[in-house]
């Protein structure tokens, strides 16, 4: 059966189809593993296996004498600056003196075939002295450094009010999240083609062009212009991608042997090569009155940044700062901190920081509703943030929050019907292993709430560039903006509808060559960023048309509209199509959208840092058998705050998806570490939610109060779904089983092999040294 | 290259959506996954994890649902072998889950789609009218980390609901 095309070509606000939508589902849009030249090489880079050691040499002679090996590369190799980093360049290119956590690269190789080139990566001779590793983020701080810059990545404080003040309730409690990976199903990829002037193209799946290229001009010792990036199609990222991964090693092999290198990782590879999320140790202390009103909040948090920086400054302060998550806390002692170890570098990940916090201070709040004897719902409304108050860092809310509202929706929203004893065997926990008792399985019920700050903040000066141009009626909008999945590409053509009124809107390929920077697709800020810069261009190529309309005609500019694709004037003297506005005029605009300027923070973590904050809430309904220790997620209820829906089809897909990665968080995924090793680099060991263990999805509200200073009124909608999905998750396998379950994910053996009302161990919480002056 | 690669090296022919195609010097360790994408260029089929954990690399092989990325190539020969590319009639045109992809908000980053669209076909075919937890089990073989499955269900819905009238 077959359908001819009929492609949804909407507005703001309506379900518009993806412009690569066609290409996608014929298995027709090149990604960045799909490429392909002439004459290509096939590059493999060789890595640590060891997570701590010594390199006492690198011999790559036997590797050169396999046939059809055309180099191998080490750090000698490198022109230019031999390290790389988002914020500091203090990771190699290749490792020279040390590697530092398993996986790091130590030298590459280019051959005819993938399976020369691996056979020619394992005929390299390493000599490592292992050494013994640093995987103890606790004691990083003040263990023996493993970096010349230290072992402390980033630490930042925050302190409000009084930090003696004392509620009548007091609960507390040590909480872990372990390490999440991306596992986007595009492995990182790429196609570097030498250039006749010296420089290099290289085709690469990547969230930010412009930063990828700053850093590997540094590397390759060339001028940015010689060093051109070119977005291939990207399969996924959620953070995978925003540090380089191949992007220098594969254009060294294309410059080194003048033949184009194309690179795909494995998915063992793709596991070892890119950054993940953070895990995090958290001690917090909550104090209330007796009415539930919190009077004080105090953590510390150790985020495990592994061997480099990445971005750990950014995640820290996130942390830090929405150490609280969506409540009024008067009085406030925060440290967070991060810090290196010989574990797997952390970096971004999808409402990264917050995610971590989020899951310690939604399971205080649950304490502190049982402490009380209120009800969960209840303190989280008594305590919610609203339009005009401070955060703990002093910086007034100015735009919309509404986080009651998400709150009394979700919570409002029915419960689902059926339950444990009523379920199909295969809707039991285990599912088709039909291994559960339906005796031992218990249902629970969770809520949970966050927030997320949305772009870049911290005094960052972040802005996104685009241009528009205009001819015969089609819009070309070129935009550096890089597409994952989330649809960017579709709210291009929306906007450039919406204001130019016409009805083809053509994508430019992104590149570095042709525009400035869009900044990164990361921190829900492209649809704000981006959107807000292809407004900005279209709406200047409508003022320049409308302009030179209306003086071909004697009117004022003021005289004309654009009403459903045709100029038209208020006396309807003039009605024009667009296409037939301005035959054979090219109208070009470019533009570049600033959001309002933040600052940075004081020391004690004071200053109006953020733009925009996003709420959610979650309600997740599960099934535990408790003997053998699984879970089945019958449901997840959510209401988030999105300001104004301009893709309805998209938002969904936005929430749904951030759900199945909150839900992996809570009961399935982790990198699994033996001294640093990593044990299940794999989708066999590292195991994601399939279709059977997702649940349905519950949309009880979509909180629409149009946000001030963004510029079409919506706020990013991909990160909050992450956040406190996994929370509410593993509250209701609290609820369920009556465990007090700190750690996340929660694995069978922690429900099965634990005994009820297992609490914190007494006396081990460092607060106590951080809060006595 | 001849030798130059890894060792000895073959000529067969492979029937692929209902072509035959030439492989000339192929290496006999070479996955049909690989063989597709790269010498036939037919790169429709993805390559997630190539140990059959995640369905990217789902293609028909003589009716029957199966991870290229698990097949070698050279044991392919005589099979009839179709991929995503073959599944629309023709140029501009979709077929009725390729298009219920499209407008249920199926498609994300895409990665998984071509996967996901033979699988769907391989179960539809077999199963025409299936129940949501069997369209849940028959897909459980195929991971997508973009949507949570929810537009890719609703897509297999829409699609069964076309087909039943």
């Amino acid at each position: 059966m077959s359908t001819a095309l009929d492609i949804r070509r909407g507005r703001i606000g309506e379900s518009a189809a993806r412009p690569d939508g066609v290409p996608k589902v014929r298995g027709e849009f090149a990604f960045s593993s799909d490429l392909f030249s002439e004459g290509m090489l096939w590059g493999h880079i060789v890595r640590s296996p060891y997570p701590a050691a010594a390199i006492r040499g690198v011999d790559v002679s036997e590797a050169l004498r396999i046939p059809g090996v055309r180099a191998a590369l080490t750090s000698d190799d490198v022109p230019g600056r031999k390290t790389y980093g988002l914020d500091y360049p203090d990771q190699p290119v290749f490792a020279w003196d040390v590697v530092r956590y398993m996986g790091e690269p130590v030298a590459a190789v280019a051959a005819v075939h993938p399976e020369t080139a691996r056979r020619a990566a394992a005929a390299i001779i390493v000599d490592y002295a292992p050494t013994e590793p640093l995987t103890d983020p606790v004691v990083a701080a003040d263990a023996e450094p493993i970096h010349p810059l230290g072992n402390v990545l980033h630490r930042q404080r925050v302190r409000t009010g009084d930090p003696d003040a004392r509620g009548t309730v007091v609960v507390e409690g040590r909480y872990e999240t372990g390490m999440q990976d991306q596992a986007q199903m595009g492995p990182e990829s790429g196609l570097a083609i030498p250039a006749e002037d010296g420089g290099v193209d290289l085709y690469i799946a990547t969230q930010w062009l412009h930063i990828d290229q700053e850093q590997m001009a540094a590397c390759l010792a060339l001028p940015l212009e010689k060093v051109r990036l070119h977005l291939a199609g990207v399969g996924g990222s959620f953070g995978a991608r925003e540090d380089l991964s191949m992007q220098v090693q594969i254009c060294l092999l294309a410059l080194r042997t003048g033949r184009p290198v194309k690179m795909v990782y494995s998915r063992e590879e793709s596991f070892l090569g890119h950054v993940h999320r953070h895990p995090a140790v958290m001690w917090y202390r909550h104090h209330a009155d007796a009415d539930g009103r919190l009077v004080k909040v105090e953590a510390r948090i150790i985020l495990d940044g592994g061997a480099y920086l990445s971005t750990s400054t950014a995640v820290t302060m996130n942390a830090a700062c929405m150490a609280p998550g969506p409540y009024r806390v008067p009085n406030a002692v925060v440290e967070a901190v991060a810090v290196r170890t010989n574990n797997p570098p952390c970096g971004a990940m999808r409402g990264f920081g917050s995610v971590q916090v989020c899951f310690a201070h939604e399971a205080q709040m649950d304490k502190l509703a049982a402490a009380l004897g209120i009800d969960p719902v209840e303190l989280r409304l008594r305590n919610a943030l609203k339009s005009g108050d401070s955060l703990i860092t002093g910086q007034t809310l100015r735009g919309t929050a509404p986080v009651a509202e998400v709150i009394r929706t979700c919570a409002a929203a029915p419960l689902p019907a059926g339950g444990p004893v009523t379920a199909t065997e295969l809707e039991l926990p285990g599912g088709a292993g039909r291994t559960a008792d339906r005796d031992s399985v218990r249902r629970g019920v969770g809520f949970a709430v966050s927030i997320k700050n949305l772009m870049y903040g911290g005094g960052f000066d972040d802005y996104s560039s685009a241009r528009c141009r205009l001819e015969d009626g089609v819009a070309t909008i070129t935009c550096a903006a890089v597409e994952v999945g989330q649809g960017f590409v579709t709210l291009v053509q929306q906007i450039a509808r919406e204001v130019l009124g016409v009805v083809d809107v053509v994508l430019a390929p992104p590149g570095t060559a042709d525009i400035g920077s869009a900044g990164s697709t990361s921190a829900s800020r492209q649809t704000w960023m981006s959107g807000g810069a292809v407004q900005q261009a279209c709406l200047a190529v409508r003022e320049r048309l409308l302009t030179s309309i209306a003086s071909r005609h004697g009117l004022a500019r003021e005289a004309l509209e654009i009403v459903e694709g045709r100029i038209v004037s208020l006396d309807r003297e003039v009605d024009l199509p667009i296409s037939e506005a301005a035959p054979g005029e090219v109208l070009e605009e470019t533009a570049e959208f600033h959001h309002a300027p933040t600052a940075e923070l004081d020391a004690d973590g004071q200053g109006d840092a953020f733009v925009s904050f996003a709420f959610a809430a979650h309600r997740a309904v599960v099934d535990v058998d408790l003997e053998l220790g699984l879970v089945r997620v019958v449901e997840i209820a959510t209401s988030q705050d999105v300001g104004r829906v301009l893709n309805p089809v998209q938002l969904v897909g936005q929430l749904e998806g951030g759900i199945a990665q909150g839900v992996g968080l809570a009961v399935m995924e982790e990198i699994v570490l033996d001294h640093g090793r990593v044990r299940n680099p794999s989708f066999t060991d590292y195991v994601i939610p399939t279709a059977l263990d997702m649940p349905p999805v519950h949309i009880a509200a979509l909180i629409e109060e149009p946000e001030p200073g963004s510029p079409m009124g919506a706020k990013g909608a991909g990160e909050p779904p992450m956040i406190s999905s996994m929370a509410a998750v593993v509250a209701a396998i609290r609820d369920a089983t009556g465990l007090e379950l700190p750690r996340a994910p929660v694995r069978p053996q922690d429900i099965a092999l634990a005994r009820p009302g297992q609490g914190p161990v007494a006396g081990s919480s460092p607060i106590t040294q951080e809060v006595s002056p | 290259m001849g030798a130059d690669i890894v060792g000895e090296l073959i000529d067969y022919q492979l029937r692929v959506n209902g072509h035959e195609h030439d492989v000339a010097d192929g290496w006999l360790g070479e996955s049909l996954l690989y063989v597709l994408r790269e010498r036939l260029g037919l790169p429709g089929s993805k390559n997630a994890c190539e140990q059959g954990e995640c369905g990217s690399c789902s293609v028909l092989m003589d009716g029957r649902l199966v991870c290229s990325c698990m097949v070698l190539a050279a044991s392919a020969v005589g099979a009839e072998i179709v991929t995503v590319e073959g599944l629309s009639a023709g140029y501009n045109e979709l077929s009725d889950i390729q298009a219920a992809f499209l407008a249920e908000g199926g498609v994300q980053c895409g990665f998984c789609t071509p996967g996901f669209v033979v699988s769907v076909h391989d179960l539809l075919e077999h199963n025409p009218d299936p129940t949501e937890l069997e369209v849940r089990e028959a897909v459980s073989g195929n991971l997508c980390r973009c949507t949570g499955y929810g537009r890719i269900l609703a897509a297999v819905r829409a699609a069964q609901e076309t087909r039943q009238g």
